[in-house]
C-alpha cells in the first residue's frame, strides 16, 4: 500500500501550452466581465447620492438596465469564468496531470457563447429584469438561453474534473485524493447539485414561456427554484477563493496548513447543506413559518464551516507571521508579507469577510430579517462578501496567477498594493453607507436619484455610499490597468510554480476519515436534506399557480 | 481534530445556538412575526389575474375598514407602479391587519421605521399585523424591482 500524497515539491506541473492558454482566456473573459460590471456599478453608487449618470453610458436607457448588467456580469459571468479557469488549474496541479483539452474548449465555448447571448439581450434593452429575473418580468429568450449556456459551461468543467480524477484514480488505487484535487472537485460537485434549481426554472418554466410556448408561469415556484440555487451560488463564488486561502496563502506567507481533515470536512459541510435558499424568502407569502424557521436553523449550521475556515486560515497566517519574526498576541499579523500584493489583497479580503459574515448572520436571522429585507442593508452585506471577500481575493490571486499563465512579471507591485488598499477602504465606506441606509429603510434595487420620495436619514447614507463606491471603482480600475499591462508589456520571466502549501497533519490512510473521499455518501446526504427542506413546499404548492403573464415594461 | 480546533468548534456551536435562542425569543415573547400567509387568488381557466383579484374579496373593495373598536383591516392592491389606495388614514394605537396582493408582477411592501416588510407575489395574498404607536406620516414603498417606473411606486400612511 502506498502512502498518501500530500505534497510533491519535486514534481512541477507542466501544463501543455494549449491548456494554459485556454485557462488564461477563460479567466480573462471573467476579468473583462468584471470590468463591464464595475463600470456600470459607478452609476448605481452615485444614484444613492442623487447623482444621475447612467444616461451618459452608451446604450443605457434605464438605471435598471445598468443594474442588470452590473449583477449578471459581476455575479455570474465573472465568478463562473474565474471558477472554471482557476479550479481546472488547481485540479491539474493537485493531481499533477493535464486535463481534457476537448472539454476545456467546450467549456470555454459554452461560456463565451452564453455570455454573448445574455449580453446581447441586456445591452439591447430586452432583458432589464435584474440578476434575479423574477417572473413575470419577462426577458428576451436569448437572456435565459445565455444563462443556461453559462451554467452548462460549469457542468462541462465538472465533467473535466471528474474525467481527470478518474484517470488519476486508475493509476493510484487505494490512495487518498490529494487535498488540492479533493477541494477542487467537491466545489464543483456542490455546484452541480446547487445549480439544479435554476436549471429547472429556466429550462422547464421560464425559457418555454419566453418563447411563447406556454402563456403563463408560476411566480412563486420560479422564485423558489431561483433561490434554491441563489443561496448556494454564493458558496460557489466563495469556494474557489477558499481553495486559495487554504491551500495557497499559507505557502505565500511562509506558514503551513494545520489539518488536512479539517479542510476536507469544511468543503463536505458545504456539500451537505445545500437547501437553505428559503432564507431569501422569509418575507414571502405562501411559505409556512415552520419551513422558514427550519431554514433559519439550517442556515445557521452553514456558518460553522465558515467559522472553521476563519480558524484554519488565521492559524496558518499566524504560523507564517511568527516565522517571519512577529511576536505577541497580534504582532504576527503585522509581520505578514504585506509588501506582496497577492497576500495583502487576500488578507484584506479576509478581514472584510468577517464583517460580511456578521451581516450575513443578521440577514439569515429569521425575524431580524424584517428590518432589513430588500433594503440597501443587503447589497451592503454582499459587497463585503462576494464584492470583496471574493472579488478582492481574486484580484490578489491574479497577482501570481496572471504572471504564472503569461510567463511574465507583474507590471507593477506598487500599483497592485495601492489597488488592494484603495479597494478595501472603498468597500468599508460603501458598506457603511448602504448598511446604515438599509437600517433606515432605504430600498435596494431602486433608482433613489429619481424617486419622488425620500427620508431625511437616507441622505448621509447615500453620500457615504457614493464616496465608497467611487473608491471601489478606482481600486478596480487600477487592477485592470496593472493586469492589462502585465499581459501586454510585462517583462518575460521563467515559468513560475503555483504556490501550494504543505499540511502539518497528513491525511489519514486508515480509520473513518478515509470516508471523506467517498463522495457518494455525502451526495446522498445532500439529496436527503433537499427533499426534507423542499418537499413540503412542493407538496403543498402543487398544483402550480400559473398566473404570471409576460410583463415587459422595463 | 486538534484540541484548539475542538475548542473553537465548540465555541462556534454555542454562539450560534445562543443566536437561535434569541430569535426564538423574539418570535415567541416579543411577537415579532414573519408573515406566512397561505391565502391565494385563484384564477379560473381562461381568466386573468387582474380580473381575479378585482373580483375576489376583500380586494373587490380595497381600502381601510374598521372591524372592531380598535381593529382595522387595510386591503391594498399593488399594480405597476401604484398602490391602491395610495393614501391610508389610521388612528394611532389601533391594531391593523394589512392584506395586499399584486395584479401583475412581484412587488414589495415596506414601511420604513416599522416591522412591516413583505413581498407581494402574483397569485398570493400577503398579510401582516402592526400597531402604529406614534402619529405621523409614514412612507409605504415598493422595494422590489417591478419595471421602469419602480422608483415611483409609493403610498402614504397618515397616522393620527
Amino acid at each position: 500500500m502506498s502512502t498518501a500524497i500530500v505534497y510533491q515539491p519535486e514534481q512541477r506541473l507542466e501544463l501543455p501550452d494549449g491548456q494554459r492558454r485556454l485557462i488564461a482566456l477563460t479567466i480573462y473573459l471573467g476579468f473583462a466581465a468584471l470590468a463591464v460590471g464595475v463600470i456600470n456599478g459607478l452609476a448605481q453608487a452615485l444614484s444613492y447620492a442623487h447623482i444621475n449618470i447612467f444616461q451618459y453610458y452608451p446604450g443605457m436607457n434605464s438605471y435598471y438596465q445598468g443594474l442588470t448588467v452590473h449583477g449578471v456580469f459581476n455575479a455570474i459571468i465573472f465568478t463562473f469564468a474565474f471558477a472554471n479557469g482557476f479550479v481546472t488549474l488547481t485540479m491539474a496541479r493537485g493531481l499533477n496531470r493535464k486535463v481534457h483539452s476537448g472539454l476545456l474548449i467546450a467549456a470555454f465555448g459554452s461560456l463565451a457563447l452564453g455570455s454573448l447571448l445574455a449580453a446581447f439581450a441586456m445591452f439591447s434593452g430586452r432583458a432589464s429584469v435584474l440578476y434575479t429575473f423574477y417572473a413575470p418580468l419577462q426577458a428576451h429568450w436569448t437572456f435565459y438561453l445565455g444563462l443556461v449556456l453559462i451554467v452548462v459551461s460549469t457542468w462541462i468543467t465538472s465533467l473535466n474534473l471528474f474525467v481527470t480524477l478518474r484517470s488519476w484514480r486508475r493509476e493510484h488505487r487505494g490512495e487518498r485524493i490529494p487535498l488540492l484535487a479533493f477541494i477542487s472537485v467537491v466545489t464543483y460537485v456542490f455546484w452541480d447539485i446547487s445549480s439544479l434549481g435554476i436549471a429547472v426554472e429556466t429550462v422547464v418554466f421560464v425559457l418555454p414561456w419566453s418563447l411563447g410556448l406556454v402563456a403563463t408561469t408560476d411566480p412563486l415556484m420560479d422564485r423558489t427554484l431561483f433561490w434554491f440555487t441563489g443561496h448556494p451560488i454564493v458558496y460557489f463564488w466563495l469556494l474557489p477563493v477558499y481553495i486559495s486561502w487554504y491551500a495557497m496563502i499559507p505557502k505565500q506567507v511562509g506558514g503551513k496548513l494545520f489539518s488536512d481533515s479539517a479542510v476536507r470536512a469544511v468543503f463536505l459541510m458545504f456539500l451537505c447543506i445545500i437547501p437553505i435558499g428559503m432564507h431569501h424568502q422569509y418575507m414571502d407569502p405562501g411559505i409556512s413559518s415552520k419551513l422558514k424557521f427550519a431554514t433559519a436553523i439550517l442556515t445557521f449550521t452553514v456558518f460553522l464551516p465558515s467559522l472553521l475556515t476563519a480558524f484554519s486560515v488565521m492559524y496558518a497566517l499566524e504560523i507564517g507571521g511568527r516565522k517571519r519574526g512577529g511576536t505577541g498576541l497580534v504582532g504576527w499579523f503585522f509581520a505578514l508579507p504585506w509588501s506582496d500584493p497577492s497576500v495583502a489583497a487576500q488578507v484584506l479580503a479576509m478581514l472584510v469577510f468577517l464583517l460580511g459574515g456578521i451581516t450575513g448572520l443578521m440577514n439569515a436571522s429569521y425575524s431580524m430579517n424584517i428590518e432589513i429585507h430588500n433594503t440597501t442593508f443587503v447589497p451592503g452585506h454582499f459587497h463585503l462578501t462576494v464584492g470583496t471577500a471574493v472579488a478582492l481575493s481574486v484580484m490578489g490571486i491574479a497577482y501570481w496567477l496572471v504572471p504564472y499563465l503569461e510567463h511574465r512579471k507583474l507590471w507593477s507591485r506598487g500599483l497592485a498594493q495601492a489597488q488592494a488598499w484603495i479597494y478595501a477602504a472603498g468597500v468599508l465606506i460603501f458598506a457603511r453607507g448602504m448598511i446604515s441606509g438599509g437600517l433606515a429603510g432605504m430600498p435596494r434595487r431602486t433608482a433613489i436619484a429619481l424617486a419622488p420620495y425620500s427620508e431625511p436619514s437616507w441622505h448621509l447614507a447615500g453620500i457615504i455610499t457614493a464616496v465608497g463606491g467611487s473608491l471601489m471603482v478606482i481600486g478596480a480600475l487600477l487592477f485592470f490597468l496593472d493586469i492589462g499591462l502585465t499581459v501586454v508589456i510585462g517583462e518575460r520571466e521563467e515559468p513560475a510554480e503555483i504556490p501550494f502549501t504543505e499540511t502539518i497533519h497528513a491525511p489519514a490512510t486508515v480509520g473513518w476519515e478515509v470516508s471523506f473521499d467517498h463522495l457518494r455518501y455525502w451526495i446522498a446526504i445532500a439529496f436527503v436534506l433537499i427533499v426534507v427542506m423542499y418537499g413540503p413546499f412542493v407538496a403543498t404548492h402543487i398544483p402550480l399557480a400559473s398566473v404570471g403573464v409576460p410583463f415587459k415594461r422595463f | 481534530m486538534d484540541r484548539f480546533e475542538k475548542i473553537f468548534f465548540g465555541i462556534s456551536v454555542v454562539m450560534l445556538a445562543l443566536f437561535l435562542c434569541a430569535l426564538f425569543y423574539a418570535s415567541a415573547a416579543m411577537h415579532v412575526h414573519v408573515q406566512s400567509s397561505q391565502e391565494v387568488i385563484s384564477v379560473k381557466p381562461g381568466g386573468n389575474l387582474a380580473m381575479a383579484v378585482l373580483t375576489t374579496a376583500p380586494f373587490n373593495n380595497p381600502g381601510v375598514k374598521q372591524i372592531g373598536p380598535h381593529d382595522y383591516e387595510v386591503d391594498i392592491i399593488a399594480q405597476a407602479w401604484t398602490f391602491y389606495p395610495s393614501e391610508i388614514k389610521l388612528p394611532a394605537g389601533a391594531n391593523v391587519e394589512f392584506k395586499a396582493t399584486s395584479v401583475d408582477v412581484t412587488h414589495g411592501f415596506l414601511i420604513p421605521g416599522t416591522l412591516i416588510n413583505m413581498m407581494l407575489i402574483p397569485g398570493q395574498v400577503s398579510i401582516t399585523h402592526y400597531r402604529f404607536e406614534h402619529a405621523g406620516t409614514y412612507l409605504l414603498l415598493c422595494h422590489e424591482y417591478c419595471g421602469r417606473g419602480h422608483h415611483t411606486m409609493f403610498a402614504k400612511v397618515e397616522v393620527q
